[in-house]
């Protein structure tokens, strides 16, 4: 379901611009709003509907096979880390869903330079970042193979 | 002459390079940084780090994951479930590795926020198959993404990396990259002691059943533009089961995902007449591919193969049985949010064609063909194992080394490995990521040398199309047809149109032979000719006509192995006709290309299978 822009409501901010994965969000020229220049490279990723602060972005879904009269609209609130969704069919049906997105505080992450420097032997073992800690048991497996083995098994 | 003189070029020196920040991008970048604390590593994407890859949209499930700490499953028990799926052949070596060290990486996606669904008596990770865990992951990209941030000396966004550079003295070793600015048109040279390649597998290769408006609604991403194997094969790395497409049993139309349903919701499939199929085509299978339709689970393209033949005897459409499990309201929850959560379209088309699966069985169907690495299916570059017990053929240099010095790769790039799915495609970045640290440390001063005669000229080759269209647009009044260009989506549907009907594609039933596919390759030889007169007439098309050049140069390998494997290994992926069984005797082994881009010539060999787990 490609998506379409409201006149009335986009301000030409270009926030769907910057995260469309697909490069199809762009600003026309003349009306200084965006618009999706390629709807046959949509992925229908919903990626620049959330990112819409004026709610100005929908779906209508693929003229190929979508029938008209259906929606599916959604609010993702980052502080609230909750997605809502509301799906409305062709006969005028509903359904509502809600999800959590997030359990921690955007930008909390601990960058790995955060961590303490690894020591020149971790460098050279097998081991990755915050291992064998991360793993939640006592050692990384590794395979001590006698024979490699060819043919059909 | 003018248009290239004036642009700028922008100059980037990094120790690591890592190209494309989908999952694997981010994993190598994230343990770079925790790794090489001197060192400058800079992740280059051609959209946006917040939403880009094939996790773009979120997904509902972490199909990788072990669950060592509650003893559910140990790495070999994952290594036989791939070799299993993949008929018999993966490298197991790589495939062990992921396994070891994923469960480390889904514990840091929990700590950094990622709301993993738990089961309200074990407080374990909620299964939703052997190998699955249940997310809510409509941010599951954001969360990884603000991790490689905080990890990469530099990000940028925008770029589209169209060539590697090589080092001026050793054309078998990696120097750096070069691409565009998709936004202001700066020509970028970046140049790196190490480049990790973790771009995209290739959708829109193989003509789409949606050729519309809807073409866009591909299983893959239609972002996933194969740079992921054409950056490699340019330079000369080895590629291993290009041939290894895969086909996918999806909802109809909007390709949505069938594993929840079936693990999860206990949902199963009949044909049209409400009959169970797949035991109806067991002796048929058997006499094609022997004991491997005995194995458990059935592997996926064998599951495929049945309902294709059951299609084609008339008795589709198939269906998925839902009505059974949407009576229980929490099922009815986690089939809807499991479209929501990831390919949101499918929920589109249930609603306006006015399908609830508590009322209606929704139709499956098989989608065109895709070349990936991280699915059911193990297409990419051959690379250097774990160092710690890799068979020695399969161990030249440091843990996801491709066949040219310095240059990694992860994910949809480096080929055996399947199953890998989003948390082992990060887990394979992270390995090639601290690998490459150490490769860079190792090099001490000795770094390598790009020459500027190698990028001006790509400057040039690379801008070529906008000044091709400049030239050919004045020929004409208006419209899209010159005698002088062709644009970018005309070699799309080009491309794909070749590869449906002489590779294996829908429109052929997924069958060729050897004529259909020297036919294809004379056809491919045509098309990439003629990609010297791809006109471009902005900076958005010139994108689109470079990720085409890449797709381009993919299907070309993939017709090449699919030439080279005289057997059907796969049946459901695809038929070879003329040799419609699987052979053990000659084919149980790996096929690897490499290419000359002085000659355009592709050099085919075996390599051998073997198999570390018993």
């Amino acid at each position: 379901m490609p998506t379409f822009v409201y006149m009335t409501r986009c301000d030409g901010c270009g926030y769907c611009v910057d995260i469309c994965p697909s490069d199809i969000m762009h600003i026309d020229s003349t009306y200084r709003r965006a618009y999706n220049i390629e709807p046959n490279m949509c992925w229908e990723c919903y990626s620049c509907v959330k990112a819409c602060p004026q709610q100005a972005i929908d779906c209508r879904g693929y003229a190929d096979f979508a029938p008209l009269g259906h929606s599916v609209r959604v609010l993702r609130e980052e502080e609230k880390g909750t997605i809502s969704w509301k799906i409305k069919f062709r006969d005028g049906n509903e359904k509502d869903f809600v999800s959590p997105i997030r359990t921690t505080r955007w930008g909390s992450i601990k960058a790995p330079a955060d961590y303490e420097a690894p020591s020149a032997e971790a460098m050279k073992s097998q081991e990755l970042a915050h291992e064998p800690d991360a793993l939640n048991i006592e050692a990384l497996p590794a395979l001590t193979p006698d024979k490699f083995k060819q043919g059909v098994v | 002459m003018a248009l290239f003189s004036r642009r700028k070029t922008v100059f980037v020196d990094a120790d690591i390079l890592v190209v494309g920040g989908g999952m694997a991008g981010c994993g190598a970048t994230y343990e770079a940084g925790y790794w090489g604390r001197d060192l400058k590593v800079v992740c280059v994407e051609k959209a946006n780090i917040e939403r880009s890859g094939a996790v773009a949209q979120g997904l509902y499930a972490i199909n990788c994951y072990m669950g060592m700490q509650w003893d559910e499953n140990q790495p070999e028990d994952h290594v036989r479930y791939c070799r299993n799926d993949l008929m018999g052949l993966v490298r197991e070596d790589l495939g062990y590795d992921i396994a070891r060290h994923v469960d480390s990486t889904v514990h840091k996606f929990e700590e950094w926020g990622l709301p993993i669904m738990k089961d309200p008596e074990t407080g374990r990770y909620l299964r939703e198959g052997k190998w699955q865990i249940m997310i809510h992951g409509e941010s599951y990209k954001p969360i990884v993404a603000e991790a490689a941030r905080k990890a990469a000396t530099e990000v940028y966004n925008r770029i589209m990396v169209t060539h590697l550079l090589t080092d001026a003295k050793n054309p078998n070793r990696v120097a750096g990259a070069v691409g565009f600015n998709v936004r202001n048109g700066d020509f970028h040279v970046f140049r790196a002691k190490a480049v990790i390649v973790a771009a995209g597998g290739a959708s829109h290769i193989f003509k789409p059943r949606a050729v519309g408006e809807g073409m866009g609604r591909t299983w893959y991403a239609p972002w996933s533009s194969a740079s992921a194997y054409a950056l490699p094969i340019l330079v000369g790395a080895k590629m291993t089961q290009m041939e290894n497409r895969i086909v996918l049993t999806r909802f109809k139309d909007g390709y949505g995902p069938v594993g929840a349903y079936f693990l999860h919701l206990k949902t199963y499939t009949q044909n049209a007449y409400g009959e169970e199929y797949e035991s109806r085509w067991y002796d048929h299978t058997r006499q094609l591919v022997g004991d491997y339709v005995d194995r458990h689970p059935v592997p996926t393209c064998l599951r495929n193969h049945a309902l294709l033949e059951e299609v084609k005897a008339g008795r589709g459409p198939i269906r998925m049985v839902t009505t059974e499990a949407f009576q229980d309201p929490h099922k009815e929850t986690v089939g809807w949010e499991n479209f929501l959560g990831m390919t949101i379209g499918q929920a589109v088309v249930w609603a306006s064609q006015n399908i609830d699966p508590k009322h209606t069985n929704p139709e499956l169907t098989t989608s065109e063909p895709y070349v990936m690495g991280s699915h059911a299916t193990c297409s990419g570059a051959w690379s250097s194992g774990p160092e710690d017990y890799a068979p020695d053929e399969y161990q030249w240099g440091y843990n996801r080394m491709m066949t040219v010095d310095g240059l990694f790769g992860a994910g949809d790039t480096i080929g055996g490995t399947a199953h890998k799915f989003s948390s082992g495609s990060f887990t394979e970045g992270r390995i090639a990521g601290k690998a490459a640290v150490n490769y860079v440390n190792d090099l001490k001063t000795d770094r390598p040398q790009v020459s500027e005669k190698e990028y001006e000229d790509l400057k040039r080759t690379v801008f070529q199309p906008l000044e091709t269209y400049r030239v050919g647009r004045n020929e004409i009044v208006a419209g899209t047809v010159s005698p002088s260009y062709l644009l970018p989506i005309h070699g799309l549907q080009r491309l794909e149109k070749i590869m449906d009907e002489y590779v294996g594609g829908i429109g052929a039933h997924y069958t060729t032979n050897e004529p259909m596919l020297t036919r294809g390759l004379e056809l491919l030889g045509m098309l990439k000719e003629d990609l010297d007169s791809l006109g471009a007439e902005d900076l958005h098309q010139l994108q689109r006509a470079w990720e085409l050049q890449h797709r381009v140069l993919a299907s070309e390998a993939v017709t090449h192995h699919t030439m080279f494997r005289t057997e059907t290994r796969w049946p459901g992926y695809y038929y070879r006709a003329d040799h419609p069984a699987l052979d053990d005797d000659d084919w149980h082994c790996f096929t690897l290309s490499r290419y000359d881009r002085e000659s355009g010539e592709w050099a085919m060999e075996k390599a051998p299978v073997y198999h570390i787990v018993d």
